[in-house]
């Protein structure tokens, strides 16, 4: 029998001051497997994955996360379904007031009882996998550039281990080199660190670079959705004209 | 049309105030490890507010005891200087004094913290970690407000009655003894007690209310000022408004 899809969304719809910005789509994605969604600026991606969280209630639709309905779940209930999901704000989201150290180590304070030198070296560890020097640990986000916040809050959603990664515009802002930088990581903690993970982007070389699977959002629903080598040989125009930069 | 928005963004005002207190009662229950945060906020709502409470309950003392000084000798009662002074002052003033200020200083900066949290999606950040935002961000300001309130309130009563006094004995011309004399005879336990109650309830309302606000702020930076600057309002007249049925209350239960 086949595994279940560790995500599953069913016909979802939501929409903000009468606009409808989601409009009843479906899509799963498979344990081990990277699905990218697509979409230009407003097209619904991010309100996508707050969804796939539980940060947003969707109007209509179903969410099944980990084998559980989760878009009728109180707060309270949604805590230990989140535990297991690592997620990554387009602004990094880093606590403003605490240094990288406590930002990283954040959710292993909170959720085990670790002794603080075994949290240390899992956070040194972090910051390495997530290509920071250790000296970044005493510095407070707002010293960092934007690719090493990026990095951070990478490191942070890693900590407490979870089974499927949210990626929210991974590259959004970062000069080509830093952008190249986050994709490379992204592909490697496909190997071995968490295998599972869903990214919302505009940024096509990404897509290419760490998708399995993905999907282009237009007008809240999916135009296309497949391998990127179907997505891109799609013959929807406005497929195409999201592609190529075209779209108006 | 603008008249039902109005009433519309009232009722949700008052229905969200309504439910983030029962998500606070649902999870009054705080882990041992967040017992740092309740005392750390002890410290920013007490330690560096009680100056302002003791300043405005002084000069609150002593002009009381100015104003009924000069109108009670007209038809020579003066020496009730003292009683009136401590009932004005641990009945009404000390409290409801305390609350309007130290609750504005509080609750406003509560309110711009959370807000800028919420901005910058750091309380997403925090629910995402499978942290209850509740317990962690709301639920230690109250516990902390309702043990600070009444200890300042504590202190602003006896520095308001001891201005009173200085200026009863030094202005007036009431003698030091006469003037204890009266005030313990006419005022109770319950004088103060009542008063006490009420920096309770004001403690908890303040820190709802400016939870609250900084929780639903919208329209960004702009939007936070003006969420600030509500928080100030709200909580002047929340205070005003409830001192009035709150003191109805405890008049019906312990008169």
């Amino acid at each position: 029998m086949a595994e279940a899809p560790v995500i599953e969304v069913i016909d979802l719809r939501k929409a903000f001051n009468g606009r409808e910005v989601l409009r009843g789509f479906s899509f799963a994605v498979a344990k081990g497997e990277r699905f990218v969604i697509m979409g230009g600026s407003g097209a619904g991606k991010t309100v996508c994955l707050r969804l796939i969280a539980g940060l947003t209630r969707p109007d209509a639709g179903q969410i099944r996360v980990f084998g559980r309905n989760i878009e009728r779940l109180s707060e309270e209930a949604l805590l230990p379904i989140r535990r297991r999901m690592g997620y990554v704000f387009q602004g990094a989201a880093l606590f403003d007031s605490l240094t990288v150290y406590d930002n990283v180590a954040y959710a292993l304070h909170e959720h085990t009882s670790l002794p603080e030198p075994v949290i240390a070296s899992r956070v040194r560890h972090l910051l390495s996998l997530v290509g920071l020097e250790t000296d970044v640990q005493g510095k407070l986000p707002d010293e960092l550039s934007g690719g090493m916040r990026k990095r951070a809050g990478i490191a942070r959603a890693l900590a407490i281990e979870p089974e499927v990664m949210l990626f929210d515009e991974p590259t959004a802002g970062l000069d080509p080199t830093n952008s190249k930088m986050v994709a490379e990581l992204i592909a490697e903690l496909g190997t071995g660190v968490c295998e599972t993970a869903v990214i919302v982007t505009h940024d096509v070389e990404l897509a290419r670079t760490v998708a399995d699977r993905m999907a282009i959002l237009i007008d809240g629903r999916f135009a296309a959705t497949g391998t990127p080598e179907q997505v891109h040989s799609s013959r929807d125009p406005a497929v195409q004209a999201f592609l190529t930069g075209e779209a108006r | 049309m603008a008249n039902a928005g109005y009433l519309r963004s009232t009722v949700e005002w008052y229905g969200g105030i309504g439910l983030l207190t029962t998500q606070v009662a649902r999870n009054l229950a705080l882990p041992p490890k967040y017992a740092r945060l309740v005392i750390q906020e002890i410290e920013v709502m007490g330690v560096r507010s009680a100056g302002v409470a003791l300043v405005a309950a002084v000069f609150t003392g002593m002009v009381l005891a100015l104003q009924s000084g000069v109108n009670m000798a007209r038809f020579g009662a003066e020496t009730y200087v003292g009683p009136l002074v401590a009932l004005s002052i641990l009945r009404e003033l000390g409290p409801v004094l305390t609350a309007i200020l130290v609750g504005g200083k509080v609750a406003s900066g509560i309110t711009a913290e959370l807000g800028s949290m919420l901005v910058t999606e750091q309380i997403d950040a925090l629910r995402s970690l499978g942290v209850n935002y509740i317990k962690r961000l709301v639920v230690p300001r109250v516990l902390a407000a309702l043990i600070v309130f009444p200890l300042l309130t504590v202190l602003a009563d006896g520095t308001g009655l001891l201005g009173g006094a200085l200026v009863a004995v030094f202005e007036r011309g009431v003698d030091w003894y006469a003037f204890w004399n009266t005030t313990f005879y006419w005022v109770t336990a319950r004088d103060f007690f009542a008063g006490i109650t009420k920096s309770v309830f004001f403690g908890g309302l303040v820190t709802l209310v400016g939870c609250y606000n900084g929780l639903t702020s919208t329209g960004g930076t702009e939007g936070l000022g003006r969420a600030t600057t509500a928080t100030v309002v709200d909580v002047a007249m929340g205070v005003i408004v409830s001192d009035f049925f709150l003191t109805k209350l405890l008049l019906i239960l312990f008169w």
